[in-house]
């Protein structure tokens, strides 16, 4: 069932006729563990390898790299790329308040996802944690919005928010409450929070489902010894649970801010980034520059930076979050 | 928030008392999240004119032909037909190259062993959303495979290596060396190894890198929607310019994407504890 973690020893099996022998044992003879590879074994190694670093370099790497040149031109698609305009791609780019809102709305939802997710997921899953009946068909439940395409998703919540025929129109409007006239995505200061709500929707359930997996390893005697020495259920979950599950949670926003910055799908399915650009993200920007206008310098320069923001928030919070984690491994 | 359950409550089984409480927060997650979603299939079965006239109630009569008329609909099963074959062949790509990539990482002792490995780690920190316009770029022009299957499966393959790379090595490190230090010892190539021991004992790893990486492209959509065009599309994006091309007929829309949702669904929930331990292991590792 379970996936072994990167430190894990193969078990001395249990149904081995000789367990006796241990594991990690040198050998005689060729033992995968030899000090010295051999050409052969080198061979064999670049073998194994080069499908998927060709792979990679081709459609990874390279666009990344070419995507550097490009923004440094200014090309409309076709012809040679010859005419250099060295950093003034940039320069639009920066000094583009379409860019900057874009920027803007990124960190919003980087920042907000989190600050949703994380207390209401925490909330839940230390709630479900506990033996209770159907409590994997909970968990399946749950973990159906993360399943669905963000396009699907997008789709339904589209047809849900339609101004006025829309269910949740007809749910506000039963509760007392006006919706507004364009509806919630048609409304440029409430169109990023409607977006975020689906997110919301999309993704809780999978910090739940992973914060849910890592109060699984919190081992049993914990709680026993929280509950021995008198801790009542509120400073066990907040004062040993939590800190438990602090791998998990690091992880999970990594994750989450990755995901983030990187939002494309439901923006375009729900708004189109607009109205009045009032939900664009970077990656809807290029987009739009690359493929719709011709811009593919402009395009070329918003992925760059959208390519630096991500990989400085990745490094600092490499630096400052999860730094932790691998020292408490060592 | 988690003020509901009261103090000293014994903490993993729960007071009996506490239980409701519990209970309804799951009800309430629950509903909340497969509501939009039953939302959708349930309208599906309605006509426009009854979800107009009350948007929340439930159909009356029950009418099947939203759903016949996608079912029928040729249109539907190319780009359903796009999808599977789109996803086979990432699937297939990604699981082969990224087993065969994990391999030697696993069992080979050498110098670029941990480099070779960050790479793969590194290659997690550049999304597709940045290398997007030179992908097309590279794709339609240089390669000349813009609205073809490959030419969004091997992408996606790439994109979806670091992922299986990071999942599968851990795994194949902590299978027993005994059985392949017992083949190499009778004389078996290490390609034999590889092929007749550590591929089958992988079995359960391949499958839950195989579902990530089969669902991942069947529900992708930013790449599909620069290469692909007309009868090339796949699922997303058939429902996507359905919902535009169509947007005042609801029910038609709710039923056609309703339709399209179910494949990945009953695939992923069939499969749902790999995915978990899967992606768990992710985050572990």
């Amino acid at each position: 069932m379970t996936l072994p973690s990167l430190t894990a020893e193969p078990d001395v099996g249990a149904g081995d006729p000789a367990p006796a022998e241990r594991p990690d044992t040198v050998r005689a003879g060729r033992s995968p563990g030899g000090r010295r590879t051999t050409a052969r074994e080198r061979l064999e190694i670049v073998a194994f390898v080069s499908p998927a670093l060709v792979l990679l370099g081709l459609f990874v790497v390279w666009p990344v790299l070419s995507a550097v040149r490009m923004s440094l031109y200014r090309w409309r698609g076709f012809g040679p790329m010859d005419d250099f305009v060295g950093l003034d791609n940039y320069r639009r780019v920066l000094t583009d308040d379409v860019f900057t809102q874009a920027v803007t709305h990124n960190l919003v939802i980087v920042v907000l996802s989190i600050a949703i997710q994380l207390p209401l997921g925490l909330a839940v899953a230390l709630l479900l944690n506990r033996r209770m009946r159907g409590r994997g068909v909970v968990r399946t439940l749950i973990f159906v919005p993360y399943v669905l395409a963000e396009v699907i998703a997008g789709v339904i919540w589209f047809q849900l928010m339609i101004p006025d025929t829309g269910v949740v129109d007809g749910l506000l409007g039963g509760v007392g409450v006006t919706p507004p006239d364009q509806g919630f995505l048609g409304t440029p200061g409430l169109a990023l929070w409607a977006v975020m709500a689906v997110l919301t929707w999309k993704y809780l359930g999978l910090a739940i489902l992973l914060l849910l997996a890592g109060l699984q390893s919190v081992p049993e005697e914990v709680y026993e010894a929280a509950q021995l020495d008198g801790a009542s259920w509120w400073q066990t979950q907040r004062r040993i649970v939590v800190p438990l599950l602090g791998p998990t949670i690091r992880t999970w926003c990594f994750l989450s801010m990755i995901g983030s910055l990187q939002l494309f799908d439901m923006v375009w399915v729900l708004t189109g980034g607009g109205p009045a650009n009032a939900t664009t993200t970077m990656a809807t920007y290029l987009v739009t520059q690359g493929t719709q206008r011709g811009n593919y310098g402009i395009a070329g320069a918003a992925s760059v930076v959208l390519f630096v923001i991500g990989v400085v928030m990745a490094a600092l919070y490499q630096r400052l979050v999860l730094r932790r984690d691998t020292e408490d491994a060592r | 928030m988690s003020t509901v359950t009261g103090p000293a409550t014994p903490a993993r089984t729960g007071g009996r008392l506490a239980d409701p409480a519990v209970a309804v927060v799951a009800l309430a997650v629950v509903a909340v999240s497969v509501g939009p979603v039953v939302y959708g299939a349930l309208n599906g079965f309605r006509s426009n004119e009854q979800i107009a006239s009350d948007p929340a109630g439930l159909p009356s009569p029950w009418r099947l032909d939203n759903y016949t008329t996608v079912l029928t609909n040729p249109d539907f099963w190319r780009y359903a037909a796009n999808s599977m074959v789109v996803a086979a062949l990432t699937t297939l790509v990604a699981v082969g190259a990224g087993v065969m990539a994990a391999y030697p990482l696993a069992r080979y002792r050498f110098r670029l062993r941990e480099p070779l490995f960050m790479v793969f780690v590194l290659g997690l920190l550049f999304p597709l959303a940045t290398a997007i316009i030179p992908l097309f770029v590279l794709i339609t022009r240089d390669l000349q495979l813009s609205n073809t299957w490959w030419g969004v499966a091997l992408p996606q393959a790439a994109f979806a290596l670091p992922v299986t790379v990071v999942i599968l090595r851990p795994f194949l490190m902590a299978l027993p060396r005994e059985l392949e230090e017992a083949a190499l010892i009778d004389g078996a190539s290490r390609l034999g190894v590889f092929w007749r021991i550590a591929l089958p004992l992988s079995l359960p790893a391949l499958i839950t890198v195989g579902v990530l990486a089969f669902v991942g492209s069947w529900n992708s959509y930013l790449l599909p929607l620069l290469l692909l065009q007309g009868e090339m599309r796949t699922l997303p994006l058939g429902v996507a310019d359905y919902s535009t091309q169509y947007s005042a007929d609801t029910a038609g829309v709710l039923a056609f994407t309703t339709v399209a949702t179910l494949p990945a669904l009953i695939l992923f929930l069939a499969l749902q504890g790999r995915i978990v331990n899967g992606l768990q292991g992710a985050v572990k590792g």
